[in-house]
């Protein structure tokens, strides 16, 4: 079922890839440029685990481009993600194996060459684009030093963390990262896929991709259970964490036993001294796609009614992961006054940088 | 916490009320309970090395529990012993009062389907089961056992289903969620071959210690956290079960879930199907949606209750999933306990009420 879209939509999950680690090589310094070359890391297939190129969830197929992985191409990525839903903005978030390398080092090396190519070949070239600041979790203090490093350039809207990270990522080891976002009116963008440091299920490892896939949802529930649990959002009340791709059909029931457990063993965790369900819809949010929704007409919307709040959905084509066909992005129970929030209202209320840039009409800092 | 106990005297009218109870749980007060099963090897192992298992702690969780024992703060026995171990407090407590007609054990420890040496799990597993008929079954006829199995030596596992097989007294096999590895994984069906040959269902209670952490991201801090992790164990592996095609190849095979929840299942199936319909090249041996196996294989017990903000939604709820896959329990005697009197906070119709309190555990079960 295919809706027109309001104009000036704001898409917040599109995916560019990196093309090959020699596109990131101007973007090194010295020593790691030597480094890379020198131990063939540039000859190297970093494909990640969480997202095969190959698997049709990876790359939508007529949004695959005929040469690369999906994602690489610029020029079909305005076309086909910005002029096709008629998008203002659309959110680059950028996934990579910089977070997964074992070496902190490393990793905040890849990091920043990431983050210079996105600013340089992606923002550079199309004024409609922003980007995520990849972060390299294995070291909060690294991780902060990126924040600094690029938190002057506002078209850089967020921080990408990844929901499978080395610890739960509501504990303290993390709180240096929300605390410089916090300061710069960031949220905490936490994307679906792991690093894989543990097993993706309490059973340990399963056998299939789609297996992994559909415990991503899983993963985020245990994310939201840890953020508010660990009282991150006690300590930076001005926080605001995105869920993204994570579905969200799941969140009634995960409220519900959140809950009802909280209420029976809440001394536990003193400092969460209101419902846990009140937190959530205060500070966490979710993209829009993919919508894992239920079969039968009427369910969408029991569902929605039962999430509690309109302000928690935020618009997004997953642009190139196949989670829709044609221009179905937005299913028909999402029409209206709440569509309009989640295309436009929710994503500008959850960004401050991009509603900072709409009451400026259009410019925005850079440095 | 709240520590007190609330007196409320059901009315005469709910008194009438017969239930099938598919959780409680007994009790030992040591591992040498289990002495006259185990041999003179065995009863020794406990006392030199004990039990050995994948986890910092080896006679505790490193999450500790909330309340004693995890228990009532009422269900302690008079004669000082552990909640659960006591028959005629039990008796008079839960299954005289609560018009208990069938109540299914779920004995947790010890569990010797976690420990790392096998032949001391499968020695733990068989003397337990002796020890359900022993002390509780064979001592009140309303009690029925659930066989305890070693499931990572699954030709021990299997030999231990056919010991018991036949006896009426046992009426599913007893695997933990949390086993080495997903349980719809090839190296477990042997024992749902015997399990589906001897029409036994398989139980899955929340437990088992395997070395993995509750989550993608480690082990969380806190027990509210770890306690909500029991959904993600049933999730994985009833997508395990699924996308393995256990129930392909198993067509008879039921599984019962027991104190993980429902609330989750209709998003978890809708997310499956979504996905799969894209994906199943991958599995092709999945050839049906896999919200239809789950609609078939897959009954699940009520506690702890599921709490929507608007009660209403629970109907809702258990409009999807199905009026026949639930099936009364009460977690008798921890301290989540589920009062089959006040359990459901919206009206149910005497139907409803008699399928969910006893007709689809009696069906499912094959209870007289």
């Amino acid at each position: 079922m295919t809706l027109p879209l309001p104009q000036g939509a704001i898409d917040c999950d599109v995916h560019p890839s990196v093309p090959s680690t020699k596109a990131l090589l101007p973007y090194f310094d010295e020593y790691w440029r030597e480094a890379i070359i020198g131990r063939g890391i540039d000859r190297l297939n970093l494909d990640i685990t969480s997202y095969p190129p190959g698997a049709p969830l990876s790359g939508r197929a007529d949004w695959r481009p005929k040469q690369g992985n999906p994602g690489s191409d610029i020029e079909l990525m305005r076309r086909q993600a910005l002029d096709a839903f008629g998008s203002r903005f659309a959110i680059l978030n950028c996934l990579h194996a910089a977070q997964i390398f074992h070496s902190e080092d490393m990793g905040a090396a890849f990091c920043r060459a990431i983050n210079d190519w996105l600013a340089k070949e992606w923002l550079e070239r199309e004024p409609r684009f922003r980007a995520s600041i990849v972060v390299p979790t294995q070291s909060p203090e690294l991780a902060v030093e990126e924040i600094e490093r690029r938190a002057g350039d506002h078209r850089f809207v967020q921080v990408l963390m990844l929901a499978g990270d080395e610890m739960p990522l509501g504990r303290r080891h993390y709180w240096p990262i929300y605390r410089a976002a916090e300061r710069h009116g960031l949220p905490i963008g936490i994307h679906a896929g792991s690093l894989y440091r543990h097993a993706p299920t309490p059973g340990g490892w399963p056998s299939y991709y789609l297996e992994d896939y559909v415990s991503y949802a899983g993963g985020f529930e245990s994310t939201l259970l840890s953020l508010v649990a660990e009282g991150v959002f006690v300590k930076f009340p001005r926080l605001k964490v995105v869920f993204i791709e994570s579905g969200f059909t799941w969140l009634p029931a995960c409220l519900w036993r959140f809950e009802k457990t909280w209420r029976g063993v809440r001394s536990e965790i003193p400092w969460v001294d209101r419902p846990p369900a009140q937190i959530v819809r205060d500070h966490i949010r979710f993209t829009l796609q993919p919508i894992d929704e239920p079969p039968h007409p009427g369910q969408l919307e029991l569902v929605l009614e039962q999430m509690g709040s309109d302000k928690l959905l935020l618009f997004s084509t997953d642009y190139p992961h196949w989670q829709f066909d044609g221009d179905a992005v937005l299913p028909r129970p999402l029409s209206g006054a709440l569509a309009r929030k989640i295309l436009i209202d929710n994503p500008l209320d959850t960004y401050p940088r991009l509603a900072e840039t709409v009451a400026t009409g259009g410019k925005e800092r850079v440095q | 916490m709240t520590t007190e106990v609330l007196e409320r005297k059901p009315s005469e009218k709910e008194t009438r009320l017969q239930i099938i109870d598919c959780d409680i749980h007994p009790t030992m007060g040591s591992l040498s309970d289990l002495n006259p099963w185990l041999s003179q090897r065995w009863q020794q192992h406990i006392v030199t090395y004990g039990e050995f298992v994948r986890q910092g702690l080896s006679k505790t969780l490193s999450h500790p529990r909330m309340q004693p024992a995890v228990s009532r703060a009422d269900a302690w026995p008079p004669n000082g012993g552990l909640p659960g171990s006591h028959l005629p407090f039990m008796q008079e407590q839960h299954l005289d009062a609560n018009g208990v007609e069938y109540g299914v054990l779920q004995p947790l420890r010890p569990n010797g389907n976690s420990q790392r040496n096998l032949e001391f799990g499968a020695a733990l597993s068989s003397a337990l089961n002796e020890w359900q008929l022993a002390v509780w079954t064979g001592k009140d006829k309303r009690l029925k056992g659930s066989i305890s199995v070693t499931q990572e030596w699954p030709e021990a596992a299997v030999k231990e289903i056919e010991r018991h097989a036949g006896n009426a007294d046992f009426i599913q096999v007893a695997l933990p969620p949390r086993s080495s590895e997903p349980l719809g994984r090839r190296r477990y069906w042997p024992i749902y071959r015997a399990a589906v040959e001897h029409g036994l269902p398989i139980g899955l209670h929340v437990s088992g210690v395997n070395g993995h952490t509750s989550t993608a991201s480690g082990s969380p801090s806190f027990y509210i956290e770890e306690h909500h992790h029991n959904v993600q164990s049933m999730q994985g592996l009833v997508t395990s079960f699924v996308l393995e095609g256990v129930f392909e190849e198993f067509p008879a095979l039921k599984i019962v879930l027991i104190e993980g929840g429902f609330g989750w299942v209709p998003a978890l199936s809708w997310r499956l199907d979504k996905h799969w319909a894209k994906m199943r090249d991958e599995v092709p041996h999945v050839k049906r949606p896999p919200s239809e196996y789950i609609r078939e294989h897959v009954w699940y017990t009520t506690q702890p209750i599921e709490e929507p903000e608007n009660p209403e939604h629970l109907i809702d709820l258990i409009d999807w999933i199905g009026w026949d896959r639930l099936l009364f329990s009460t977690d008798y005697p921890h301290w989540d306990f589920d009062d089959p009197h006040t359990v459901f906070k919206v009206k149910l119709t005497e139907a409803q009420k008699q399928q969910l309190f006893r007709g689809n555990a009696q069906k499912l079960y094959g209870l007289k």
